[in-house]
Formats: C-alpha cells, structure tokens, sequence
C-alpha cells in the first residue's frame, strides 16, 4: 500500500525531466529577482526539490498539511498503471514482467559505460573495494546485509508462493532456487559498481567545489592574484596567510571548510535519499543531462512496478482463488476494488507530513513481522509437516534425492540465522527508546531529529502487532472451527 | 607663479586620495575575474583597461541622467591591486570637491550593467560591483508546464490499455457464455471429482502427459439408471 508512492515520485520526476535545464539543476529566483530562494541556498538545489517541490514537506509530523494534488495524481496515476498489468491475471503480469525485469539491465549497462568515464568515478570504485576494517567487524554491517539479502529476494511477502502457485508440479525448483540467488547477488554487486561509479564522480565534484569555494573567498579577501591558489599548495598558503595577517584570517575561519574526499564518499545514505537526492545530484552534473535522467526514472519506475506486481499479485491470488469472492464479481472487479482502496488509504502519503508517515510505514511495516513470517514457515516445513514428507514430495517433484547441504540447511542453520537476526532487532529497538525521526527544518536547510509523538508511536506499535498477530489469529480461528467441526459430528452422531 | 602650480597640483592630488579611498563615501569597490571568465585569452590589467572602465562609468553616468556631462576625468580610480580589484568613485564638476551620491552611481551601473560587461567581455558574476546586486534573468518558464503535457499523455495510453483489456475480457466472456453446454457438464465432473493418484491430481496427468484409456471413459453410460 505504501510502497506505489515512490512509483508515483518516480513518475513525477520522470516527467520533470524532459525540461531543459532540469528543475533541480538550479535554484529558483525570490520574489524581486535579486537573489535565490532562502531555503535553497541553505540546502542545495536538488535538496530544494526534492523536499519543496516534490513532497512539500511540513517541519514536523505533527502538522499534517492538505493534500498535494500533483502527488496525488501522480500517485493515481502509478495505481492505474499496476492494475492494468493485473488487470487479466497472472498470464498477463507474466508479460509484463519480461519488460520490467529487462529493462533496468539494459539501463544499468548504458550507465555502467557512462559512470566509468566520468571524472572521479575512480575513486568511488577504489573505496568500495578497498576493505575498511574497522566496519567489518561492526556486528551491525553484518546484519544489515543479511537483511538486504532477506528483503531483496523477497521472502515473506506472499509473492513467491502466489507465482509459484501457477507453476506446474514437475517445475525443477531447486535448480531455479539457485538461479535466483546467483541472479540476485551478482545484480546487487553489479549495481553497486554502476552506484558507486556515480557516487565517486559527485563526491569528487563535491570537494572540488568546496577547494574552489575556500580559494575563492582567500583569494578575494587578499585580494590575491587569480590563478595564485592551487589545490596543490592551499594548506601552505593558508599557513602563510594565518602568519601574515592573523586577524582577518581569524574572522574568515568559520567560513572556511575543511574539504576531504574521504568526507564526501563517508557520507553514505540509502533508501529515499539516496535514489532521489543523491542521483539526480550526480546526474544534473553529466554532458546531455535530460537523456540519463528519463533513463533513470524510467529504470527506478520498471523496479518498482515490477516489485508492486510481486505485491500485489500476493494479495490478489488467495483473493481471486477462494470461491466466494470469485463466483459473485468477475477478476478484474476484484481487482479493481483492491488497487481503489490502496489508493485511497495511499493518498495519506501526498500530504505535506506523509513523508514522514512513509518512513513509519518503511521501517516498521516490514522487518520484525517478515522475520517472524519466514521463521514460522520454516520451522512449520521442517518440524510440523516434516522434513520427511517434504523430502519426499520434492523428490516426487524434481526426480532426484535432496541432497544433505538442503537439509542442514532448513533444519539448523536458516531457523537459528532468522531467530538471531530477530533477537537483534527487538534488542535494538527496546535498547534505543524513544524512536526518533529525521525532520527537515527549512529555515536551517537540513535535517534535524525529532521524537515521535504518543499517536505515532501508538500506530507503530498496531503496525508490529497487527502484522505478527495475523499468525496466532489464523490459527486460532482455524483451531476453534475444528472445535466447531468436532461438536457438530459428536452431536449428529 | 609655480608655486601656485605646486599648491593646485597637491591639493587636487590630496582631493582624488580623500574622494577615492577604500571604504570611503560614494565609492564602489569593483573585483573582476578575467583568467576565470577567458582562460587562455585573458588579457592584462593595465591603464588602458583603466581607461577603457572611467569611460564605461562615465558613460553609464551620462545615460543615466541627460543633464550631467561626466568627464572621464570625473571617474577617479584608486588601490588596484593583483586579484584585480580596485576602488572608483565619480566627482561632480558642477558642485566643486564632491562627489556623485551612492545611490545614483549605483541606479546608473544597474541600467548599463549588460554594456560595462560585454565592453569587458566579462559577466555579472566575473566583474563584481560589490554592494551592487545585479537582477537575476528570470528563468524560462512555458505557458503549460510541461510535466503536465506528458502526465496528460501517459495517462490517456494507461486508461485506454486498460478500457481496451476490460471490453475485450467482456467479449471473451461473450463467446465462452456461448459455447454448447456438453463441454461445460464434462469441466463440473472434472472439478467435483478430483481423484489423486500417487500425489498429483488426475486431470494434470490427462492434459498434460500420458494417454486416456478409452476403455474406462464412457464409465456413467454401463450402468443404468435408476
């Protein structure tokens, strides 16, 4: 449900991009024209955009804002675009998700080619490889890329088992479990040389920016010759300066920054920032900027429709397969409500505060509640159903004997992986105490922490619950109907 | 008689150092960036550049208001150093030892702004009048934004892939309605009784691999009915 609004800030700025100059590339005038927009100065232009333009963001969660109809249209817009892919069904989806899964890599190629000539990439690909020890041995990067691992396959979410619902019985599924992983894996590291590529060319743009805003402001304040200043000999002749003339370099100290290239490719984000801010950053800076931005919006959009496919094909296919619901409305009825009703409930997240409620929805919607999902799948396949049994029907299945690296696997080794990752999550959630949230402060032109308040802890906390409940309740529901069940007979007999 | 001259000389030497000093009334403080702007064709800062500027500003002047006739000799230039920045102020030769207000210099560069730079070949940012803020171009904008232009045609194609999937699912349904109802009877006995063998149901064997025993298809037909 959450999940259609990056489509729909991805279609937004798919279509912002066929403008020349790009909108983010620079700061819109103030109302007299003699200077820019306060905010944007503060923050830099793509920042501007993305949380003025783009999302119109309120300083808090409180203040909630109306409705921002260009989001919204966007967002009703990526709605219909998901119901016409499943719209007919799964044959249907099945077509469409050649295109969508195609796509990125034809796009991440062509920016492959592009990111390696870029000035600085190099050093964007040099500090990825080089190992850093110290985060290494930080527990915390360990779980966090087994936690990428886990959501990008994504298991739990009820799409794997909905494809593979329509799979025929004699399907080899462990040789396409294998190609599945690989595939994954060697995208993600793919991906990440094609990311880092690009995050090296900003990073180096970055720094030299600020060594030719810090020569700049000595030069003037000197009145030195121009040209006098190289990024060579700086810090000496910023020694010489403090030397010779010691007050005024005094007073031009707070303005100086120090610029480090290390610095600039430290500052790592993810999610959000990372694809809207960081990207569009990097490519307003690249030779014939509008073609490499529709590419990359484009690609961002094939993603995540390919993901809400997956999605929402979880719900629809229980749905369309009981039989109440499938005699009284036809497919695409059904279908229909579905995506109306997410997008009703999704047009919370157009309004001025909804970013903010999409980062609750992000990081607490999904984690503990897909753990908790996958370990009871797993311990219900090997220790309620047997792993006996389900050797067998694989057997049945794809004709060979299992062999032993499975079974340890799903006996031992993935059942005590999962209950180590959910240990560490409720750990670190009751060990941090108040969830705090990153709120952007227009005045100051950054982000700034602030505590949730009681109401949005209290949603959080029905998130997490609802979600893990959804097990204990089916069973329960299934365990009094037989109660049910068995009366009834005992009585008739 | 020389001494006259003397006297003259240093007292119109002492009145160009009090009108044009750094920071003092009226005066601009003016910093150009040529290596910046032209690179390799950058030229040298030297008194015919000097020149060339007092004419500028004294043009700029005369534009500015009909009346006055500024003189070259009005624009008085003073502390240039390497970064190339210096300081100039305009005198008045109608009211003696003064100098033109702030606010006129300023109305005046502001109107000439564009010529006094392309004289220079240079642009609002590489030759800065300090404390005069220059107006910004207005970016383009288009009547119709365009983001509206290709919202409106990606959701036209979107909403009529779908109106064009959903009438042609009625029709399929159509045609399936029509079909004679032998077919039907046959998929209901099919769904109702679906026998197992060895874990796969029957009719995936029958579709998909192996053969229908014609012996034991026509099974209802032996027994008579009741």
């Amino acid at each position: 449900m959450y999940y259609n609004v990056i489509n729909a800030w991805a279609f937004w700025y798919l279509f912002h991009s066929f403008q020349n100059p790009l909108p983010w590339a620079a700061c819109p005038l103030n109302s007299n024209h003699t200077g820019y927009i306060e905010e944007c100065e503060k923050a830099s232009s793509t920042q501007y955009f993305w949380y003025r333009k783009t999302l119109n963001i309120s300083p808090s969660i409180e203040e909630n804002g109306s409705i921002q109809w260009e989001q919204a249209m966007c967002l009703i817009l990526a709605w219909l675009t998901v119901y016409l892919c499943i719209l007919r069904g799964t044959e249907s989806t099945g077509k469409v998700v050649y295109l969508t899964a195609s796509l990125p890599y034809l796009v991440l190629i062509i920016y492959l080619i592009k990111a390696l000539t870029l000035h600085g990439a190099v050093n964007g690909l040099v500090y990825m490889f080089t190992p850093k020890l110290e985060q290494l041995a930080n527990p915390k990067a360990w779980i966090n890329a087994a936690t990428q691992i886990f959501f990008s396959l994504g298991l739990g979410f009820g799409s794997l088992i909905a494809f593979a619902s329509y799979n025929e019985p004699n399907n080899n599924c462990e040789k396409h479990a294998i190609i599945v992983s690989l595939i994954n894996s060697t995208t993600s590291v793919f991906a990440s040389i094609v990311t880092f590529s690009i995050y090296g060319f900003k990073a180096t743009f970055n720094y030299e920016n600020c060594l030719n805003k810090a020569m700049l402001l000595l030069t003037n304040a000197f009145d030195l010759e121009e040209g006098f200043l190289t990024a060579d000999n700086l810090n000496h002749m910023k020694e010489q300066l403090m030397a010779t003339h010691p007050n005024e370099y005094v007073e031009l100290l707070p303005q100086i920054k120090n610029c480090s290239l290390e610095a600039e490719l430290d500052t790592a984000v993810q999610g959000t920032g990372l694809a809207f801010i960081v990207y569009s950053e990097a490519i307003k800076n690249m030779e014939v900027s509008q073609l490499y931005s529709v590419l990359y919006f484009f690609m961002l959009l094939m993603l995540g429709i390919g993901s809400m496919l997956g999605n929402t094909a979880a719900i629809l296919t229980p749905l369309t397969d009981s039989k109440f619901l499938s005699t009284h409305l036809p497919k695409e009825v059904i279908s229909g409500i579905v995506c109306f009703i997410n997008c009703i409930v999704g047009l919370t997240f157009t309004m001025e505060a909804g970013n903010y409620w999409f980062d609750i929805f992000n990081d607490y919607a999904a984690t503990l509640s897909l753990l908790l999902i996958v370990l009871v799948e797993i311990i219900a396949v090997c220790y309620v159903y047997g792993l006996r049994r389900f050797e067998k029907d694989l057997h049945l299945m794809i004709g060979h004997k299992l062999s032993w690296y499975w079974k340890i696997m799903w006996a031992f080794a993935s059942p005590l992986l999962i209950i180590s990752l959910f240990i560490f999550y409720i750990t670190d959630y009751i060990l941090t105490g108040t969830l705090q949230y990153q709120a952007w402060d227009a005045t100051q032109g950054h982000l700034v922490t602030k505590d949730y308040p009681s109401y949005a802890l209290a949603v959080i906390g029905l998130l997490v619950a609802s979600s893990t409940m959804c097990i204990p309740l089916g069973a329960l529901a299934i365990f009094i109907k037989r109660r049910l069940k068995r009366e009834h007979r005992s009585t008739v007999a | 008689m020389r001494g006259f001259l003397l006297l003259a000389f240093s007292l119109v030497t002492t009145a160009h150092a009090e009108f044009c000093s750094p920071d003092s009334q009226n005066a601009f403080k003016v910093r150009l960036s040529i290596k910046t702007a032209l690179g390799d064709n950058a030229y040298a800062w030297d008194a015919s550049e000097e020149y060339l500027f007092k004419a500028m500003v004294a043009f700029a002047m005369r534009r500015y208001s009909s009346q006055k006739t500024t003189q070259i000799s009005n624009v008085l230039l003073c502390n240039v150093t390497d970064r190339v920045s210096f300081w100039f102020v305009v005198t008045d030769s109608s009211k003696n030892a003064t100098t033109v207000p702030r606010g006129e210099v300023e109305a005046a560069i502001r109107m000439t702004r564009n010529r006094i730079n392309n004289a220079f070949l240079l642009n609002d940012k590489t030759m800065q009048f300090l404390k005069i803020s220059s107006t910004l171009p207005p970016p383009t904008e288009s009547s119709v934004p365009i983001w509206l232009v290709v919202f409106g045609v990606v959701l036209c194609l979107i909403v009529a892939g779908i109106l064009f999937l959903i009438v042609s699912g009625i029709q399929q349904r159509k045609k399936k309605n029509k079909e004679p109802a032998e077919t039907k009877n046959l998929e209901e006995k099919c769904e109702v009784t679906v026998t197992i063998e060895n874990g796969m149901p029957c009719d995936t064997l029958n579709l998909k691999t192996g053969q229908i025993n014609g012996g034991y298809e026509a099974d209802d037909e032996r027994f008579t009915p009741l």
